[in-house]
């Protein structure tokens, strides 16, 4: 592939906060809620892969749920045992991975067509991914709407300069759940940060609270069970998980986004695409098509690969393998130590039509050529 | 008093979609059910001004493109999170093969 290494060897301070200096200069400079760039698709084709459908997700959920119980099922039996453990580690990937592509499609209401189906595994994917279904909603349409643009998006999940302690540190969910458990217990005793009234209406804020609590009463219950029983196995059920079986979601999740340009509003510049194998794409619910996903959300994840067919003649092409994805982000993330500004730029194919080019010489974090 | 303008020919819209109309500075959306019958919305989602007319109608609903906030677009009642205010709506009448919206 092709690659045109971008950004000069600067350092753009950047203020990540969402009510700050980098907040008023993406609203000043048109960033924020920008119109951007969409590869052109025929209204009948796009309505074909818009459909929502129950079938695929009622199986996917099926299998997953399905998976979890039987996983938990044979970790349960063989506890205090070393046989226990690959029972553990799938059921580890199917709670504290799976449960984040989940949370995702469902958010967006696109995994079902029946709305109720989609809000039920909504509530229970973000329990267990320790995300405040009400506050997640909200930051998660912010990052659609203003894709790693700094100040406005909530969800940059690597910011510049790199923490790759902070990073390395994911993988294991430990900085992760400290840090959603704080801020559950936090809402719980009613309080939003600045952040968080930035992006959530005031009549929702009520809902946020309530979540929250109904969320801390579980884990409560379960420590509680956990003591009584002077045992860690309620605790491996529920709640570590999120920490001993994120491990996939992070290794999918950080392609997303990582050592591409912020400040753009092209998401071909700011999100990639990464073939990946069945069995991850069944964890991930398919969001390897990150670039057709942020161009096109309505479409739902069963017809990312069909779109990702219409559309690749105008995008970057897709990294071959999660392998291939972090051999080209590592060294810009390494650069990116140094030089803030720094990001890789992607050569399009002959047939895409060019980069959208306002705002990419933005002094609000300037990434330019 | 109610000032008709004409939007579209009938055929225009296929069943269980919806198009794009401005009108002196103003951009609606006007739909055909499932029932072929028409309907007339603000063309904006009230969350984020995003076209509607891009976005996918499933029998008395229309999703916005961006966030997938749903509308019901013959009351105009939004349906949840991300939107939380209503679409405005717009009487509709079809003469003669064309549609009519009333504003």
């Amino acid at each position: 592939m092709a690659i045109t290494e971008a950004g000069p060897a600067t350092t753009t301070k950047r203020d990540y906060s969402l009510v700050g200096e980098s907040t008023r200069r993406a609203i000043e400079t048109g960033l924020a809620s920008a119109e951007w760039y969409h590869t052109d698709v025929p209204r009948k084709t796009m309505k074909e892969l818009m459909q929502r459908s129950d079938g695929p997700a009622i199986r996917d959920t099926i299998i997953w749920i399905g998976g979890l119980i039987l996983m938990a099922a044979g970790g349960i039996y063989f506890w205090g045992s070393w046989w226990c453990v690959p029972f553990f580690f799938v059921y580890g990937v199917l709670y504290g991975s799976a449960c984040d592509s989940r949370w995702h499609e469902c958010g967006h209401g696109t995994a079902f067509k029946t709305r109720w189906m989609n809000d039920v595994v909504y509530e229970i994917a973000s329990f267990q991914v320790m995300r405040n279904p009400v506050t997640w909603r909200w930051s998660h349409a912010r990052h659609h709407t203003d894709t790693i643009i700094v100040g406005r998006d909530a969800e940059i999940a690597v910011m510049r300069p790199p923490d790759l302690i902070r990073a390395g540190l994911a993988f294991i969910g430990i900085l992760d759940a400290w840090g959603s458990l704080k801020t559950l217990g936090r809402n719980a005793l009613g309080n939003l940060s600045e952040d968080e009234k930035s992006y959530i209406p005031e009549m929702e804020r009520g809902k946020a609270i309530t979540a929250a609590r109904w969320h801390m009463a579980i884990y409560i219950a379960t420590i509680t069970l956990a003591l009584y029983m002077w045992s860690w196995l309620p605790l491996m059920i529920i709640g570590l998980p999120r920490l001993y079986g994120c491990w996939h979601m992070v290794m999918t999740g950080l392609l997303q986004h990582i050592g591409l340009a912020d400040n753009v509003i092209d998401h071909r510049l700011n999100s990639r695409t990464v073939y990946m194998n069945p069995i991850s794409r069944f964890i991930y619910l398919n969001m390897n098509y990150h670039v057709e996903h942020h161009m096109f959300p309505m479409v739902p994840y069963h017809a990312l690969p069909k779109l990702h067919e219409l559309i690749k003649h105008d995008l970057p092409a897709a990294n071959p393998s999660i392998w291939h994805a972090y051999k080209e982000a590592w060294p810009v993330v390494k650069r990116q130590l140094r030089y803030e500004d720094y990001y890789l730029k992607r050569e399009l194919p002959p047939t895409a039509r060019p980069y959208k080019a306002e705002f990419h010489d933005s002094p609000v974090g300037a990434a330019a050529e | 008093m109610t000032d008709w303008v004409a939007a579209c020919a009938e055929g225009d819209i296929d069943e269980e979609d919806v198009m794009r109309f401005d009108h002196s500075g103003r951009t609606f959306a006007i739909y055909r059910s499932p029932d072929d019958e028409y309907f007339a919305t603000d063309g904006l989602c009230t969350h984020e001004k995003v076209h509607l007319a891009d976005g996918l109608v499933m029998d008395d609903i229309i999703e916005c493109p961006k966030h997938n906030g749903r509308f019901n677009y013959k009351t105009g009642a939004a349906k949840g999170a991300p939107v939380c205010v209503n679409l405005a709506t717009y009487p509709v009448k079809v003469e003669g093969g064309q549609v009519y919206i009333g504003l």
